[in-house]
């Protein structure tokens, strides 16, 4: 990409610099090169953000793409570009995949097909171990060269704790981190949501919050042990963000992060809209003390950053029973409505807290580029205007994937340019 | 003004108070037609009815066809072997096609619970949740109520106590549902394993059942299923029926005219001993009668005194 | 009709009723639900009291077997039919307030004969407003009303309303949307 962007107008908030002002950005060959006051750039594309907010481009951790093997739910095209008009300039793809991302050559496919396809940038993660039969390790060195940035078996939990110890040791060698999706599997079987009272009123079997949080207080304890690096993915419950909170007090290099659904619904939503599948998601809607607290977490800091979980699945997976449908609901395209409506139009987060938890923080987090608009980092961008209203319509997706809970909402707020490496990939 | 607004029978909890006492009141009524020399009514003169049966039931499944054809509907009655996605038709495929032929109503068992809320979301015909998963049995609770209401006079104000897998039985969702709408007293009791989470809101639960059954107008026994033993949710059936059995004992706790329910078939030696399964204090054979008239009064409700409904 | 009125109607159609059939105790009066019972019911007392021997009373609700189930008011009450009697090759009159129609009593004849086999089954109505569409006549009539088939006509009962009366109504005019309000 050698785009060459000049984005007039704007206000930049980029709180790795400590700025917010009024200033132009300048991206030259795909990387930012200056940022002034009334700048000038005679062969760039102009873009006016005046009344915008522009911000280092977002970064969503946790996506599932599908490709390769479920190209009937999403392909990295289609994924890539649900990203872009969500505000994402990159988003860090999970391997289960079919076949799951467990070698380089998988790796090398994957980035191949995002280079020619793919609109934004996509940072694999391999998986853990082979095939995520939580088992024999993968191989981590050969999957960090190949490009992965981090290795996770997620979609299941690392059951075994040898394995899980294993894998946090031998990847301190490559300096990755272990991406953990904590359930402790005898406590969730043949669950479809959250253990309380609606799932007794609803007669479904729930998996109870404490099934997170024993693995989360296991991987924190295993990671204090080797002094390895761990991420917990997707943290439902008030009992994990605490194991956490306990573990970065402890010095443990423990981090964290949070879909947009955990922070705004709970398990009543199974009831409210009578088995709608599209409520369904693993780990599932919790009860609202739990909702409260992974709000309260991410507020303080304790859990790092906001990423989507964003789990296509066709149509037919979703149209059964509520107990055989297919866990997972789509995210990229609401995400940042959502925050912006929900957590900074209430005061709930700062602007800047808000553009950290989806810039320099998801960056940190796997050592990715960007982050920050500091000259020579990429050139990616993500313009918000905070007073457009954006109402959800699945239809209209990007995203194969219609399953969502939030049709129909109207929200205030929205990116309404993405930016990456100097190019334009996305204007409402 | 309908007495009975609803195109659906989901469920007890959605049904106000004078809702449920409508169905009784026409159960009630109907149920004299059961006696007649020539049980029929045209009521239902060209309706059809299939009862799509997922799990397998002979007492509920003869009850709504009896009731049907009472009625003079047209039955159809489906029963298939599984519910899984990965062998054959799927749920939502079965009941489209079903819908070609243009039934009027569809009575649904299943063992996903919801089902009966994803058939009404997707098809046209009026649909009755025949059982669902762990999550409701309408008619069940409802003919349960006919029963109390027939051998008491009355429903509020009675104390009734729920003993045994409280987890897993719609029927104890249903009936507390209902039984608590109506102003009973409701005390449950179950071993702590088969205890539902947040089940205290609606009634109390103790783990002992003598206390359950002191003074109690009436015991409403539910089914252990043997599954539950090897799942670990307690030890052994001797032990179950040593804790939380119905023995003669305990029966005589409960008041001299206690009436005892099962919705059937029983354990014998499990949930409930031999003595007091035959004993004068049960009500069964009341039950299926009443079943009969509970599931015409629905049938009648729903389909009966309606046009074709817009679409 | 007032209550006297309506009282010597009754009479009257007691005396026809003795007068066709001597074997009075085997005669059974089947009010048509609501109205027809009450009516039933006093037409058994004002006989018992003249020949000190009484009718049997039944009560047939027709709400099953209705023929415009489909066009009513959804959910008509089912109050239950109770004919705690045989009536097998016995003289059945059915009672009712008021024959309009016919159809009433042509669902009332088809439940009857669900319920065994009379050898006679006749009809006794308080008041007969004519514009019939199916071919029924009543054997005993309290009296005649030439009616509009737009009016109604109401029949009150001590037993169930309060007071003994028969009004003729006009029919109720279409509610004016803007105008105050219409009792």
């Amino acid at each position: 990409m050698s785009g060459t962007l000049l984005i007039t107008g704007g206000r930049v908030v980029d709180p790795a610099q400590g700025l917010d002002a009024h200033l132009d950005v300048l991206i030259e060959g795909g990387k930012v090169t200056r940022l002034g006051e009334r700048l000038r750039a005679r062969h760039a594309e102009r873009l006016e953000a005046k009344g915008h907010i522009v911000c280092p481009g977002f970064i969503d951790v946790h996506v599932h793409l599908r490709e390769p093997g479920q190209e009937d739910k999403e392909t990295i095209a289609t994924g890539t570009r649900a990203a872009a008009a969500g505000g994402f300039t990159a988003v860090c793809a999970m391997p289960n995949t079919e076949p799951v991302n467990d070698q380089a050559g998988i790796t090398r496919a994957i980035l191949d097909k995002a280079a020619s396809a793919g609109v934004v940038r996509v940072y694999p993660i391999g998986a853990i171990t082979k095939a995520s039969q939580g088992e024999e390790l993968a191989e981590f060195g050969d999957l960090k060269d190949a490009g992965c940035v981090a290795v996770s078996d997620d979609g299941r939990p690392v059951a075994n704790a040898r394995v899980m110890r294993r894998a946090l040791e031998y990847a301190l060698a490559f300096d990755l981190a272990v991406i953990d999706h904590c359930e402790e599997p005898a406590l969730s079987e043949g669950a479809s949501m959250n253990e309380g009272p609606v799932a007794t009123w609803l007669g479904l079997r729930g998996a109870p919050a404490a099934g997170e949080a024993i693995i989360v207080e296991r991987d924190v304890l295993l990671a204090e042990l080797v002094g390895g690096r761990l991420h917990i993915a997707h943290v439902s419950a008030a009992a994990s963000a605490d194991a956490v909170r306990r573990g970065k007090q402890r010095g443990v290099r423990v981090t964290a992060e949070v879909t947009p659904h955990h922070l705004f619904l709970t398990d009543e939503l199974v009831r409210e809209r009578a088995y709608d599948s599209f409520t369904k998601m693993n780990p599932p809607l919790r009860g609202e003390a739990d909702r409260r607290a992974v709000l309260e977490a991410l507020r303080e800091g304790v859990i790092d950053c906001i990423a989507t979980d964003h789990a296509p699945h066709a149509a037919d997976d979703k149209k059964v029973e509520y107990d055989q449908a297919a866990f997972g609901v789509v995210g990229l395209e609401t995400a940042v409505p959502l925050c912006l409506d929900r957590l900074l139009r209430p005061g709930i987060v700062t602007l800047s807290q808000l553009v950290s938890i989806f810039s320099a923080r998801p960056a940190r987090l796997f050592d990715l580029p960007g982050g920050t608009l500091a000259p020579g980092a990429p050139g990616d961008v993500t313009v918000l205007d905070l007073e457009s209203r954006y109402t959800v319509d699945p239809d209209r997706f990007e995203t194969k994937g219609r399953n969502t809970p939030f049709g129909g909402l109207v929200l205030k707020g929205r990116a309404v340019a993405t930016v990456v490496g100097g190019q334009l990939v996305f204007r409402a | 003004m309908s007495l009975f607004p609803h195109r659906h029978l989901l469920g007890i909890e959605p049904l106000l108070p004078a809702e449920i006492e409508t169905i009784l009141d026409t159960a009630q009524s109907m149920r004299e037609i059961l006696d007649r020399p020539i049980k029929k009514v045209p009521t239902l003169r060209g309706k059809t009815v299939i009862n799509l049966f997922y799990e397998p039931s002979t007492r509920t499944r003869s009850s709504f066809e009896v009731a049907e054809r009472v009625l003079s509907a047209d039955s159809l009655s489906i029963a298939t072997a599984t519910s899984s996605a990965s062998k054959g038709e799927t749920l939502l495929d079965t009941a489209w096609n079903l819908e070609a032929m243009k039934p009027d109503m569809i009575i649904i068992r299943h063992a996903s619970s919801g089902a009966p809320h994803f058939l009404a979301r997707h098809c046209r015909p009026a649909i009755v949740n025949a059982g669902d998963g762990a999550h409701e049995h309408p008619t069940q609770a409802l003919l349960d109520a006919l029963t109390l209401r027939q051998k008491k006079g009355r429903i509020a104000g009675l104390r009734v106590a729920i003993v045994g897998d409280l987890l897993h039985s719609r029927v104890a969702r249903s009936n507390l549902w209902l039984l608590t709408k109506l102003g009973v007293d409701v005390i449950l009791c179950a071993p702590p394993t088969l205890v539902p989470p947040g089940i205290e809101a609606l009634a109390p639960v103790t783990h002992r059942i003598d206390e359950a059954c002191e003074g109690a107008d009436a015991v409403m026994m539910l089914r252990v299923q043997r599954e539950r033993m090897t799942g670990g949710y307690f030890p052994s059936s001797r032990e179950y029926h040593l804790r939380f059995g119905l023995t003669e004992a305990r029966v005589r706790r409960a008041r001299r005219d206690v009436v005892i329910l099962h919705p059937g078939p029983m354990n014998r030696g499990v949930e409930i001993s031999t003595e007091v399964a035959d004993g004068p204090y049960s009500v069964i054979l009341d039950q299926v009668t009443n079943g009969v008239a509970i599931r015409m009064a629905v049938l009648y409700l729903l389909l009966g005194g309606h046009s074709e409904v817009g679409a | 009709m007032d209550a006297s009125r309506l009282a010597r109607g009754l009479a009257r159609i007691a005396r026809q009723i003795v007068e066709r059939h001597p074997d009075i105790e085997h005669t059974a009066l089947v009010g048509i639900r609501t109205r027809g019972v009450p009516l039933a019911q006093r037409l058994a007392r004002v006989v018992a009291k003249g020949e000190a021997r009484r009718p049997r009373v039944g009560a047939l609700d027709i709400t099953l077997y209705r023929d415009d189930l489909t066009t009513m008011a959804p959910n008509p009450v089912v109050r239950g039919t109770e004919i705690p009697f045989s009536i097998d090759g016995c003289c059945v009159v059915l009672v009712d307030d008021v024959l309009f129609t016919g159809r009433t009593v042509r669902a009332a004849l088809d439940e009857l004969v669900d319920f065994g086999r009379p050898a006679r089954i006749e009809l006794a109505v308080l008041v007969d407003r004519g514009h019939r569409e199916l071919p029924i006549r009543a054997d005993y009539v309290g009296r005649t009303l030439n009616t509009a088939r737009e009016q109604t006509v109401q029949v009150r009962l001590k037993e169930q309303d309060g007071e003994d009366r028969v009004l003729l109504l006009e029919p109720e005019p279409l509610v004016a949307r803007t105008q105050g309000r219409r009792r």
